[in-house]
């Protein structure tokens, strides 16, 4: 009953988007002003329904109804509470219905709460949410019915498999999810805004905070998914410009530029058509992420369930949505009117500086990662990796970072650049310094770690001058995030360059009771022995580490053999000091019964997750202030509004 | 689309021109700086029979797929170094590489090594052995069913 | 110059667009180019070639070529106890020959030990099993890897050939496969 309740709401849903649509389409045009009233309860409605019917999902899911093709295919009545739950979104349809729901239900939001914005903009928004979201809906109902049932319950569901239960997989797509469909909201924003002509601040106070919360879930999800293939993969690398790595960093640099050039365009009415712009590029990037990843047309070192059709799919709706706002771009972007004019010496300046470097990173990344693709088109077979991305992206990124630590001195409109000499001198000191360091004290490591802890060291620094002269209690929330955010970045600049420049490793055969050493650390391989888990065997080896003599601690790498489904897998072991991270790994046997170990040194090396969480930490600041201030903005209106009912009441 | 749809006056459109300027240099930057790297740091894919015939540059980063050829393996007394034979039917390339095997990695398998040319050895960074019981790599799709019928033979 | 502006400035408007458009051309190439994985799709539509092979288990009758024409469609299974994905897909195939469909194996490479034990795990639904110590028949018939399954007609002839494990999802395919062989 509840599959059938689900279906039946999904549907009403669509057609409610369908209505959406249409009533918001004839209320834009001339004499359709009757209509124009009924847009906003339908996307709260709308929004409403598809939340029901994944609830409903979440319920089939919990209770474990195996007569739901879906549940029986991916569940099993003896999974975890939290793999039940998850279950719901770690399937194809499941992930189509959360990405509906999410969109939905922002839409419904933006109805609810937006009334900043033109309202014949918010209807032109929320009819472009209807379309974007329709073709979503076509898909799941026509062709990936999550609420199937099956002609006879199953006995069972086939979905107890060991290696999926892992509470990173379980979070970790979705969390890459929230972050691509939020930036269809950031979309639809830019769609309304070109439909009406009405491109200007309104509109991006109304985009921000949606750009903000799905940045930061974005900024989560790669910091999360570096560190899961570091561990996992066993390659002791945190990055590998694999094609999946590159889907999810794409709209992440787009949205950062987005993010930036929206509060340009907030506080200073500059920027105009290029906001829209990036408000297509960056929704666009997360559409050809998503693309990329599931049509498997890239080969990629991560498993992923591929499929050719449904890429096929996908890339239909990239060229309806992308293709028509680009468009409607080159209709429309010349009417967009010029925005206030701004000096070469300014804090717009340094903005649009630092949006146009992001935008060759982004550039670059895209052309790499599609680069093998082009020229198997020629008949050669390429791969392209790190050798390329490093060095070319570093010519964008360390100006970026440079501009980072001067920019947000500088004043709107116009500044004299001697103002904040002496502001930047010390910063820039500290870069010296810490190059003069690196060159004395690790003569001959390369040139991109040694200059990336030069401006890490002086951006760190930088990132907290803004704050000076001003009172720390009454300084916006939006300025901390700042901060924090930037000096986020700085730290796990550091940590990578600190990574690349520092790391020690040591590879070497040993029998049991062997001694190496590997940077300050001496191990000890004190045996190896199996051990049993509840899917797998492995041989686990026991090793005492000791930094620099002192007390020793014991890790356990392991090299795992599963039963169901059968597979092999290292399992590498951390030990985490507040200086560096020991990472070991255990290899086969040897012919002469030594084994292989792997040992890497690395110091600072978790400042860079530190720091990726520092940077999304600084934007929930941001999101949290701009949104308070937003809801103080509102209240006082209502007041405003209240009193003046009240003495014309009086009157 | 000429000064009477832009800001409806006087109002040049220099600014804008400026920022679209720097903008398209940058993005064409970008691309031809793109461009050049990719041509020159790009990881092209060798078949053992290529490498043979038309030799790469010695020290370039390439790739070296082929099949491990049986009773070629051979661990160093340093248990971590090891020699093997990578062939195509065609021709043999003898390959050196330092570190952990990865789990489906043996004599007879399908490998992909990333790598350069030192001499005529190829030495390997990095070996990808994975899904090779399942299927030829992508880039092997090209060798005939005489070649593999060969290869198998080889490595039986 | 002033004249000129707007219009070129109109005209890198409709650049996004036009690199859009070569995103576009490339991967519809990329997602339609001729599949190279496949070393063999040439063999389908081929009579089986003429095979013998000893019996690979004590169990099942070894097999050969002849015995593949016997009017119906079957599936022919080629596999090896060394091989991980074959594991995978041994409920699928136990899955098919409940629903009636008869399946021939080759096991490719194999010690008749492992093959027991792998079979003792994983189920045995195989009518016959070879056993291709040579890799002749896996070679002949064009397949290049572990596991494939190809679908066989009524006269011998190849009809469908699946690279890869077969999974969950896959088996209504592979029952649409045998039922169009049956034509």
């Amino acid at each position: 009953m509840i599959a059938e309740i689900g279906l039946a709401v999904l549907w009403m849903a669509a057609a409610l988007a369908v209505l959406q649509l249409f009533a918001g389409f004839s209320a834009l045009r001339p004499g359709g002003k009757a209509l124009a009233g009924v847009v906003r309860p339908l996307a709260v409605m709308q929004g409403l329904l598809v939340a029901l019917s994944f609830m409903a999902l979440i319920d089939l899911f919990l209770e474990t109804d195996l007569s739901v093709k879906l549940v029986a295919a991916n569940s099993h009545s003896m999974k975890p509470f939290i793999f039940k739950l998850a279950g719901t979104w770690g399937n194809h349809e499941g992930s189509m219905l959360l990405w509906v729901t999410i969109m939905a239900v922002s839409g419904g939001v933006v109805a609810l709460v937006e009334k900043r914005l033109r309202e014949d903009t918010l209807i032109a928004t929320l009819a472009g949410q209807a379309f974007v979201s329709l073709g979503f809906y076509a898909f799941l109902l026509l062709s990936s019915n999550p609420f199937e049932r099956l002609p006879e319950p199953a006995p069972e569901g086939m979905g107890l498999n060991p290696l999926l239960q892992d509470v990173g997989l379980a979070f970790h797509p979705p969390t890459l999810y929230v972050g691509y469909v939020g930036l269809s909201v950031a979309f639809s924003f830019a769609i309304g805004a070109l439909i009406t002509r009405d491109v200007g601040p309104a509109f991006a106070r109304a985009m921000r905070p949606w750009v903000l919360g799905a940045w930061i879930f974005l900024t989560i999800g790669i910091t999360a998914g570096s560190y899961w293939a570091y561990y996992t993969l066993g390659w002791g690398g945190w990055w590998f410009w694999d094609p999946v790595e590159n889907a999810s960093l794409m709209p992440w640099l787009a949205a950062t530029a987005l993010l930036h050039s929206a509060s340009v365009l907030a506080s200073r009415n500059a920027l105009r058509a290029w906001t829209v712009m990036l408000g297509v590029i960056a929704f666009s990037m997360s559409m050809v992420g998503t693309f990329l990843v599931r049509s498997g047309i890239l080969t990629s070192v991560h498993a992923f369930a591929v499929d050719p059709e449904r890429g096929s799919f996908i890339l239909a709706l990239l060229a309806i949505y992308i293709g028509g706002a680009l468009v409607l771009f080159g209709v429309r972007a010349n009417t967009v009117t010029e925005g206030e004019r701004f000096s070469l010496v300014s804090r717009e300046a340094s903005l649009v500086f630092n949006n146009v470097m992001l935008c060759g990173i982004l550039a670059i990344v895209l052309l790499g990662t599609l680069y093998p693709l082009m020229t198997e088109a020629f008949g050669a077979k390429v791969s392209v990796g790190p050798p390329y991305f490093n060095p070319v992206g570093a010519i964008f990124a360390l100006p970026m970072m440079v501009m980072m630590a001067v920019g947000p001195l500088l004043r709107w409109r116009r500044d004299n650049p001697s103002r904040i000499s002496a502001t930047v001198a010390v910063p820039a000191l500290a870069s010296a310094l810490a190059l003069l360091a690196v060159v004395l004290l690790a003569p001959g490591i390369n040139l991109l770690p040694m200059l990336g802890l030069a401006v890490g060291a002086g951006l760190a620094l930088a990132s907290w001058l803004p704050l000076r002269g001003r009172n720390l209690r009454r300084t916006p929330l939006s300025v901390w995030g700042m901060v924090v955010g930037h000096f986020g970045l700085a730290v796990a600049l550091i940590g990578a360059a600190s990574e690349s420049a520092f790391s020690t490793e040591r590879l070497a055969a040993m029998n049991v009771g062997d001694r190496q050493s590997v940077g300050p650390i001496t191990l000890r391989l004190e045996s190896i022995e199996p051990v049993a888990g509840p899917n797998w065997t492995a041989l686990e080896a026991t090793i005492s580490a000791s930094y620099k003599g002192g007390a020793p601690v014991t890790l356990h790498p392991q090299a795992r053999t599963f039963s169901s489904p059968p597979g092999e897998r290292t399992e590498s072991a951390l030990h985490t000091r507040w200086n560096g991270q020991l990472y070991a790994v255990l290899g086969n046997e040897g012919d002469d019964g030594r084994w292989q170990m792997r040992f890497w040194w690395k110091p600072f090396v978790p400042l860079l997750w530190l720091g990726g969480l520092l940077v999304a930490f600084g934007g929930l600041l941001a999101l949290i202030g701009r949104v308070a201030q937003d809801v103080k903005r509102l209240r006082v209106n209502d007041k405003i509004a209240f009193r003046k009912a009240r003495q014309e009441a009086l009157k | 689309m000429n000064s009477t749809t832009s800001t409806g006056g006087i109002k040049p459109k220099h600014q804008r021109l400026v920022l679209l300027v720097i903008a398209l240099v940058a993005l064409i930057g970008a691309g031809l700086l793109a461009a050049y790297a990719l041509s020159n740091q790009a990881s092209y894919f060798y078949v053992p029979a290529d490498l043979v015939k038309v030799p790469p540059e010695q020290g370039r980063a390439i790739r070296l797929g082929g099949m491990v050829e049986k009773g070629s393996l051979k661990t160093r007394p340093d248990g971590i170094t090891i020699d093997f034979v990578v062939g195509d039917g065609k021709a043999r390339v003898p390959v050196r590489y330092t570190g952990i095997t990865p789990d489906l990695f043996v004599e007879g398998s399908g490998v992909v090594a990333e790598g350069r040319m030192e001499g005529n050895v190829f030495v390997a960074d990095n070996l990808l052995a994975k899904h090779d019981e399942n299927y030829v790599p992508r880039q092997m799709g090209d060798m005939s069913a005489e070649q593999i019928k060969q290869v198998v033979a080889e490595t039986k | 110059m002033t004249a000129e502006t707007p219009r070129r400035a109109g005209l890198a408007m409709w650049l996004p667009l036009a690199l859009f458009g070569a995103f576009l051309a490339l991967v519809i190439w990329g997602l339609y180019r001729p599949a190279n994985t496949e070393v063999a799709s040439a063999f389908i539509g081929k009579p089986l070639p003429q095979f013998d092979l000893p019996a690979a288990t004590d169990d099942r009758p070894g097999l050969s070529s002849a015995q593949m024409q016997t009017g119906k469609p079957r599936l022919l299974n080629v596999f090896a106890s060394w091989c991980v994905p074959c594991a995978v897909e041994a409920p699928q195939l136990e899955a098919l020959r409940r629903h009636g469909v008869e399946i021939d194996g080759v096991a490719i490479r194999d010690r008749k030990a492992d093959l027991d034990r792998f079979l003792a795990t994983y189920g045995n639904p195989f009518a016959r099993i070879g056993r291709d110590d040579l890799s002749e028949v896996q070679v002949g018939i064009g397949s290049s890897g572990v596991p494939e399954t190809f679908v066989i007609d009524g006269k011998g002839v190849i009809r469908y050939q699946h690279i890869g494990e077969i999974r969950a999802e896959d088996v209504p395919m592979i029952l649409a496969k045998l039922k169009e062989a049956q034509s």
